[in-house]
């Protein structure tokens, strides 16, 4: 009788231990598969004037996507400077000074606005910016952009304030320091490298968005001096391209791929060398 | 120059000072200078009254200790003295309580803190390094003056300079657990508060260390008044010199404290000193 319970037990474990392992794995070849076929498609097809030069008339080979390298980041930096102050204050505001019933009112919007169709903050911004002034501009897409930023970067400010302990708070308010002080000097501090990562997984989010700009910020097939004309952007230029008959352009828009995803890969990486350097915050 | 004159007050506030508003008073029979004077407090969480008509008088340069069961109201009596409790949402504090004569609910809290330090259970460093850490209250001060001086002072007073005085920029908590309490304390110390705070500061650290830590109490009395919760009975017999004794919320005796320990006059501090509860 307990030997059959245990062959049961121990062939159950077997079993469960496969199934779980096999989903691991599916979950780690979806992405291994993802990145070898861009980075071996992409990679045939980058060279250096991909970056450097502009994008060649239609027919002619050749050509790169200089000006939507510098329009993406030109969009993520409109997008952190409006977003991730605003998002960061209010989620501090969320964390540290607001009461029950009205935290609740902010978190719930707060994810409404996170679950809100990128397509639809488009059409947002669209008729905000871009009908008023009747023309798309990079501004209209920093906007669309920022507004998908926002409600990241709240809820993770939110999260990692929470985190620190009421053991440093206390020590602080002990000293004498205000509650804004305490905030300020030591819990946002003792957050930093949460927030700091919640605020770089939020642009990397947004780094890859089309929908909401493809009628704020549109596109340009040339530079874009200022905030106020059409500007390229490379996942812009990757749906152009990928659904454009022009075997060059498919090509392109691999080499666009990549590059986009290295973007991603390299603020991250830089942001976590300097996190880890400045030394992170532990419990006792 | 608005610095210049508070560091100037930091400074001489380190040289030992004498109060006009200083009362004496008898102490468990004994003749004492009171630095805390708490009359009649009650304290209430919400609807859920936590401390009831406590009266204890804390005596200058001593160390009183406040002893009792888990839960009978000493950490909630010694965070009134400092208003840490005003943190907390629905707190309610009723009766006085007198800082050399003056009524610490009318105090400007940021100057009563600095006046009324604080250390706690658990070591709570910041997470900035040691020499931060030790400047962290100076610097909110406002005090712009040259802080080296100051923070060698204050880990000396906390038996930790020796320790430590090559490691100033690393960060905190590369310390063991009972460096991190002495550098609380010697964080507590830098502004020069006239009384010290300890709640159960030693409840979380190893025999060695704590006897340490007893022994720079010791040497402190010299400068500081030192209020202290703790649960260790042989602690509270051997380096305080008044304990109060509390059950349900309820102050029940107040002695000094050998008298307390070998001659108590409640049955239940008895009760309790000899381990029959708690």
């Amino acid at each position: 009788m307990s030997d059959v319970r245990l062959m049961w037990r121990k062939s159950l474990n077997v079993v469960m231990l496969t199934l779980t392992g096999v989903a691991a794995l599916a979950v780690v070849s979806v992405l291994v598969m993802i990145l070898g076929y861009l980075i071996w498609n992409g990679g045939k097809s980058l060279n250096w004037d991909f970056f450097t030069k502009l994008p060649k008339p239609v027919g002619e080979d050749g050509g790169g996507m200089a000006n939507a390298i510098v329009g993406s980041l030109k969009l993520l930096l409109l997008a952190a400077v409006m977003g991730l102050p605003i998002g960061l204050m209010a989620g501090v505001y969320l964390a540290e000074f607001s009461g029950k019933t009205f935290a609740f009112i902010i978190r719930y919007t707060t994810d409404l606005l996170n679950g809100v169709p990128s397509i639809v903050i488009g059409i947002f911004a669209y008729s905000l910016i871009v009908l008023p002034v009747k023309h798309f501009s990079a501004f209209a897409g920093g906007v669309a952009l920022a507004a998908m930023v926002i409600p990241i970067t709240v809820r993770a400010t939110e999260e990692f304030l929470r985190s620190v302990p009421v053991s440093l708070r206390e020590g602080a308010m002990a000293l004498g320091a205000s509650k804004w002080r305490t905030i300020a000097t030591v819990v946002l501090p003792a957050a930093s490298a949460g927030v700091i990562t919640g605020m770089l997984l939020a642009l990397a989010r947004v780094a890859g968005e089309t929908a909401p700009l493809l009628f704020t910020a549109f596109s340009n097939r040339y530079w874009s001096p200022g905030w106020q004309q059409p500007i390229a952007s490379l996942p812009v230029m990757i749906y152009t391209y990928a659904i454009a008959p022009y075997d060059d352009w498919h090509r392109q828009a691999w080499a666009a791929g990549l590059v986009l995803l290295g973007l991603v890969l390299v603020a991250n990486l830089g942001c976590r060398l300097v996190l880890n350097r400045r030394g992170t915050y532990r419990s006792v | 120059m608005a610095s210049a004159a508070q560091g100037k007050e930091l400074t001489a506030r380190l040289a030992p000072k004498v109060r006009a508003s200083e009362s004496s008073s008898t102490v468990a029979g004994k003749e004492e200078t009171l630095r805390f004077e708490i009359l009649g407090l009650d304290f209430f969480y919400g609807p859920k009254q936590a401390v009831f008509g406590l009266s204890l008088k804390i005596p200058k340069n001593k160390v009183t200790a406040l002893i009792g069961p888990s839960g009978c109201g000493k950490s909630t009596f010694l965070r009134t003295l400092n208003r840490m409790n005003e943190t907390l949402r629905h707190t309610r504090v009723v009766g006085q309580v007198l800082l050399d004569g003056q009524d610490i609910l009318q105090m400007d809290v940021v100057k009563l803190r600095r006046r009324v330090g604080m250390v706690f259970q658990r070591p709570n460093p910041f997470p900035k390094s040691i020499y931060d850490n030790v400047a962290y209250g100076l610097r909110i001060n406002g005090y712009k003056g040259k802080l080296d001086d100051l923070v060698e002072h204050s880990l000396r007073r906390a038996a930790l300079w020796e320790e430590v005085k090559d490691y100033l920029q690393k960060s905190a908590f590369a310390l063991s657990g009972g460096q991190q309490q002495r550098l609380c304390i010697a964080r507590a110390l830098a502004v020069d508060p006239e009384v010290l705070l300890l709640d159960e500061p030693c409840s979380a650290l190893d025999p060695v260390t704590t006897a340490k830590i007893e022994e720079l109490m010791f040497h402190l009395k010299d400068s500081c008044t030192m209020a202290i919760v703790t649960h260790n009975m042989q602690q509270a017999a051997r380096a305080i010199d008044y304990t109060a004794f509390m059950l349900d919320w309820k102050l029940i005796e107040h002695n000094e404290t050998s008298k307390l320990f070998t001659t108590p006059h409640d049955a239940r501090t008895e009760a309790y000193i000899t381990g029959r509860f708690g």
